[in-house]
């Protein structure tokens, strides 16, 4: 992974932390990794996991040790609560 | 169908709970009340003489063809004004009414040219028709008096033409002008004899006039006076087939008119539910691409992109493009292989792309175009509401009371839906403008916005929350609604949070520009004003907080109840023809058709199942992740329909890096877009006359597209796709894309009760469609949101990390043009391109003045990321510290200054703000010079005369 990618998931992180700040510190930490969870593909989260993390807000490095140490924190925001098999509600979360 | 002109009812339809019956020549007749007589009489199948009735403008009563005779009525009344009455008794065919309607005639054709045999609406004349159905045999007073005849035509609208010696003056065309458009571009000039239909002032022409050409003239014309100049030079049509723009998410419906496999024209269809008989310059005349000369129709390979195009037979370029694929997937694995379908492309097509990437690549590095545009919506609305898409129909906005538009400018962007809001407009409602520019609706003929808000952009998180704060602080909240329909303790919260000072518009007015005391008064009219809708485009979601934006918009319409009915409601704008669609049909890294996610077992296995494959549980890369991912090595090749990422992405020179890193890029396309200069395949691609499938809306709304030609390249755009996959091992044997649309149903809940065969027979359907909505659903949430329970979010300002500073002081923001289309592939290479040649630089006036530029001068426009140069036009439409252009060209590549900055939640770019100088410049930048070398250099094709570029 390049440094400036790993710079790119760096800041995407700290936006997404950024962005659940109102919502409290400790709901704000989960809320990004679940985010971070359902959105990124593995080899980003593997680049997160094991590439500089020092450029990290306090919430979104909390949300990647929560990630690595406890795993997805499930379902935090309705944005990652999908349809299931045979549900009809629609939406996307981009 | 065989060629037929479209039924004309005389006068419009009338909306009533009540009925009256009349009897008309004996018949009895049920009609709603306040329906013209005119029109009963046509309903039930008689037809009364008329010239100046069209149905799509109100009755005007000037011809007097139309008189009747109502008993116990005095004289003979018009029957385009009268209105049908209880038991009213109307005879339509007497000798008194004959000869008043011949006398009437007579005068007519006594100022009319009679070369009807060689006219070019021989047999296709309204007044000829009605010449022919009163009987006239003679006209008494000569043709030798005054006359208009030997006029000068007006030819200077590319697409038509007005001749004047063939006009009648029924001012049709002047009333389709203002009441179905709204641009009232046309007057009649003059009065008595000299009156003649006029085009903006004395010195004008058509083309120099405020019209803006969207045919709704040439349409009402009852002669060949406004003419499309295609007919002329063609002739009449001898077939039509109704079928769907593929221009932008508003989904007209028209009817292909043809001529054996040629078109004619296009003329919108009355019974499309989303245009309702209009149009725009665009999807009316912008089809000339379809056969324009860059048009590639034959395969094409290379080993590098520096080499040239070599052309190839389908075999050839299929082994070539399936052993690449082979290759790299045996030695970097399937997640080195992506593709990104395409929102122009029909549902079927994306659906098979996004399938072929899943079940074939064997990875899930799939996504849209609606990455950068509406993915926010996705988020946003998922959130608050439960569902992501638009709640209303278009039909909705004729029940609208108070229109909030932020972030789009629809007269440019969704024109027909324009006319429909400008419509509604003049008949009384109220206005919102949210924008940094003082976009046309603001003010222009008969349309003025009660409140404009030209706020700083990117402060559109900021300026909501300061509408909240003044709808909950002054208890104009809708304490009802909310109790019932939403969460209750989140919206406490949320009441509290922008009920806080630092949420009044006063504080943060500094921050948004915004004067408190407008923004209230919006505010209160929003809340307080009667049936609210809010319209909104990508001057909402292309920001770093887009999602925040759309859940704060959700947020107010969910605090004033505005959710739920007819006139109300969230109406994302959709960009692109079949943005919903391709959203919908699994375009997504993370999710599979119908929005399950990835991790989902019981829907992972049903798609494994019905597919036949294992399909990876994680999600994809995004396009600028692909991006990323090659630079990095581990990403390698991508299959691109439809979409030209290198000129519409943000950051082009981190598109061209990535693309340059790749070791296969595929582009299916119908022309050698910019991002084919990195490509190795070039697969050709079909227009949507070229096709069947379904595009779906803005308004949730699926329809037909229906081929009315052999695609030139040889394949529909899903046989290309299919012959991919097949050439990977798939075995797929689709032979019409209403399998597809089958599969789609049998995979995906929403639709399951659509097919082709029901599409025939219905013209087109909202989803949902199930069991519980068998009919579709214009308007969504009506008992309850589709979630249960509406829920508040708090929507905090977080400022982008865009900021302006000593080097770079301005903000640009970017948008479109009427008569443009996104990146300008198809309306570049038109005629429409006599509207808007060049990409042009908006500035202030003072702003312009500050570095001594002036109209037409050449300037370069330089951020952080980049800089390319273009002229200026100076105007107070964008506010000083403001810039604007619009992105519709590769020479000016707006996108070399825009930067990665991206939505929080879903990495929609930040088009809309990026921090730029601006100064005098005397030619283009050296980017544009090595872009122009580029160019010419990848397009060079092996055979052709002497290498020249395709282009």
């Amino acid at each position: 992974m390049s440094k400036n990618t790993q710079a790119t998931l760096v800041r995407f992180a700290n936006q997404i932390a950024k962005n659940f700040v109102a919502i409290g510190h400790d709901k704000a930490v989960l809320a990004t990794a679940d985010h971070i969870e359902s959105f990124w593909d593995p080899r980003m989260k593997n680049a997160i996991f094991t590439g500089d993390r020092s450029g990290l807000d306090p919430i979104a490095e909390e949300a990647i040790e929560h990630l690595l140490e406890k795993g997805h924190p499930g379902t935090q925001t309705r944005a990652t609560d999908f349809s299931k098999h045979g549900d009809l509600h629609n939406s996307d979360a981009g | 169908m065989g060629y037929e002109p479209q039924k004309d009812f005389g006068t419009p339809a009338v909306e009533s709970d009540e009925t009256v019956t009349l009897t008309i020549d004996g018949r009895k007749v049920t009609v709603p009340a306040g329906t013209s007589v005119m029109r009963a009489a046509s309903e039930s199948g008689g037809h009364i003489p008329k010239l100046c009735a069209t149905d799509n403008v109100k009755a005007f009563g000037s011809c007097r063809l139309c008189l009747v005779e109502i008993e116990g009525a005095r004289g003979t009344p018009a029957s385009c004004t009268t209105p049908a009455a209880e038991g009213m008794v109307v005879k339509t065919q007497t000798p008194r009414l004959e000869k008043l309607r011949r006398g009437v005639m007579e005068l007519y054709i006594s100022d009319h040219p009679l070369d009807c045999l060689t006219c070019s609406a021989n047999n296709d004349c309204e007044l000829q028709d009605e010449a022919a159905a009163v009987g006239l045999r003679d006209v008494r007073y000569g043709y030798e008096g005054a006359n208009h005849l030997g006029t000068t035509p007006d030819v200077s609208n590319p697409y038509f033409l007005f001749a004047p010696d063939k006009c009648i003056v029924c001012s049709r065309c002047v009333r389709a002008c203002g009441e179905v458009q709204g641009t009232f571009a046309l007057t009649v000039d003059g009065r008595g004899f000299a009156s003649v239909i006029s085009a903006g002032q004395d010195e004008d022409n058509f083309l120099s006039s405020e019209c803006v050409s969207c045919g709704a003239c040439v349409q009402a014309c009852p002669t060949s006076a406004l003419m499309e100049k295609s007919v002329k030079a063609i002739g009449k049509p001898e077939r039509s087939v109704v079928t769907t723009c593929a221009y932008c998410g508003v989904g007209c419906t028209f009817r292909a008119e043809m001529r054996g496999e040629q078109l004619v024209r296009m003329v919108p269809y009355k019974d499309g539910k989303a245009n309702r008989g209009h149009s725009c310059v665009k999807g009316r005349f912008a089809y000339g691409y379809a056969n324009h000369q860059d048009r590639i129709t034959k395969p094409m390979v290379r080993e590098k992109i520096t080499d040239p195009w070599r052309e190839v037979s389908w075999e050839e370029a299929l082994e070539f493009t399936s052993s690449k694929i082979k290759a790299i997937k045996a030695e970097h694995g399937p997640m080195a292989l992506g593709g990104i379908t395409s929102s122009r492309c029909t549902n079927e097509e994306t659906f098979l792309v996004q399938k072929l990437i899943r079940a074939v690549f064997g990875s899930n590095n799939t996504d849209t175009c609606a990455r950068v545009c509406h993915s926010p919506t996705g988020y946003g609305l998922k959130t608050t509401f439960g569902t992501s898409a638009g709640t209303q129909d278009f039909d909705s906005v004729q029940h609208t009371d108070v229109a909030l538009v932020i972030g789009a400018n629809p007269t440019d962007g969704h024109p027909v839906f324009a006319s429909r809001l400008k419509k509604r407009l003049r008949e009384g409602a109220k206005l919102i403008v949210i924008d940094p520019r003082r976009i046309d609706l603001v003010r222009s003929p008969h349309i003025e916005a009660a409140h404009h808000l030209p706020l700083q952009p990117g402060t559109n998180v900021a300026v909501l929350t300061a509408i909240a704060h003044v709808i909950v602080t002054e208890g104009l909240t809708n304490d009802k609604f909310i109790r019932e329909r939403c969460e209750v303790d989140a919206y406490e919260e949320w009441a509290r949070f922008v009920s806080d000072e630092r949420h009044s518009p006063e504080t943060l007015e500094p921050v948004t520009r915004v004067p408190a005391e407008e923004l209230r008064a919006a505010a209160r009219l929003y809340a307080t004003g009667g049936n609210a809708a809010i319209y909104y485009g990508l001057g909402v979601t292309e920001h770093s907080q887009g999602s925040s934006t759309v859940m704060a918009i959700a947020n107010l319409a969910m605090c004033t109840g505005n959710i739920g009915r007819k006139g109300v409601g969230v109406n994302p704008l959709r960009g692109q023809n079949n943005v919903q669609g391709a959203c919908d049909m699994g375009s997504f890294p993370h999710e599979l058709p119908g929005y399950r996610h990835l991790s989902d077992n019981a829907t992972r296995e049903m798609f494994e199942k019905d597919w036949g494959v294992s399909i990876d549980p994680n999600p994809g890369l995004r396009i600028n992740n692909m991006l990323d991912a090659a630079v990095d090595g581990t990403f390698k090749a991508i299959y691109i329909q439809g979409e030209d990422i290198l000129q519409s992405d943000p950051n082009t020179q981190h598109v061209a890096d990535g693309l340059s890193a790749m070791d296969c890029v595929i582009v299916h396309d119908l022309f050698l877009n910019e991002t084919a200069n990195y490509a190795h395949v070039f697969l050709p691609g079909s227009t949507f006359l070229e096709k069947n499938g379904t595009f779906t809306n803005a308004e949730r709304r699926i329809q037909p597209v229906r081929k009315v030609m052999e695609p030139a390249n040889g394949y529909e755009d899903w046989q290309v796709t299919q012959l991919l996959a097949n050439a990977l091992g798939a075995g797929w044997n689709y032979s019409h894309p209403s399998e597809i649309l089958d599969e789609i149903a049998r995979l995906t809940g929403s639709f399951a009760g659509v097919s082709w065969e029901m599409l025939n027979e219905r013209g087109s359907v909202q989803w949902p469609v199930n069991e519980k909505h068998p009919d579709g659903s214009p308007v969504m949430h009506i008992e309850g949101f589709v979630r249960g329970k509406g829920l508040f979010v708090v929507t905090d300002y977080v400022p982008t990390d865009e900021k302006t500073g000593p080097r770079f002081p301005l903000l640009l923001t970017t948008g479109r043009i009427l008569s443009q289309y996104n990146v300008g592939a198809q309306t570049r290479r038109t005629a429409n391109t006599v509207w808007h040649e060049e990409d042009l630089l908006e500035v202030h006036p003072v702003d312009a003045e500050n570095r001594g530029l002036k109209d037409g001068d050449w300037a370069k426009l330089a951020s952080r990321t980049g800089e390319t140069t273009l002229r200026v036009k100076v105007t107070d439409r964008v506010a000083p510290g403001v810039v604007y252009t619009t992105f519709h060209h590769p020479a000016t590549q707006a996108n070399v200054v825009t930067t990665d900055f991206s939505d929080w939640a879903t990495n929609c770019p930040e088009y809309k703000v990026t921090a730029v100088q601006v100064t005098p410049s005397n030619g283009p930048t050296d980017w544009q010079e090595d872009y122009q070398e580029l160019t010419e250099r990848s397009r060079r094709i092996a055979g052709d005369n002497s290498m020249e570029p395709a282009e």
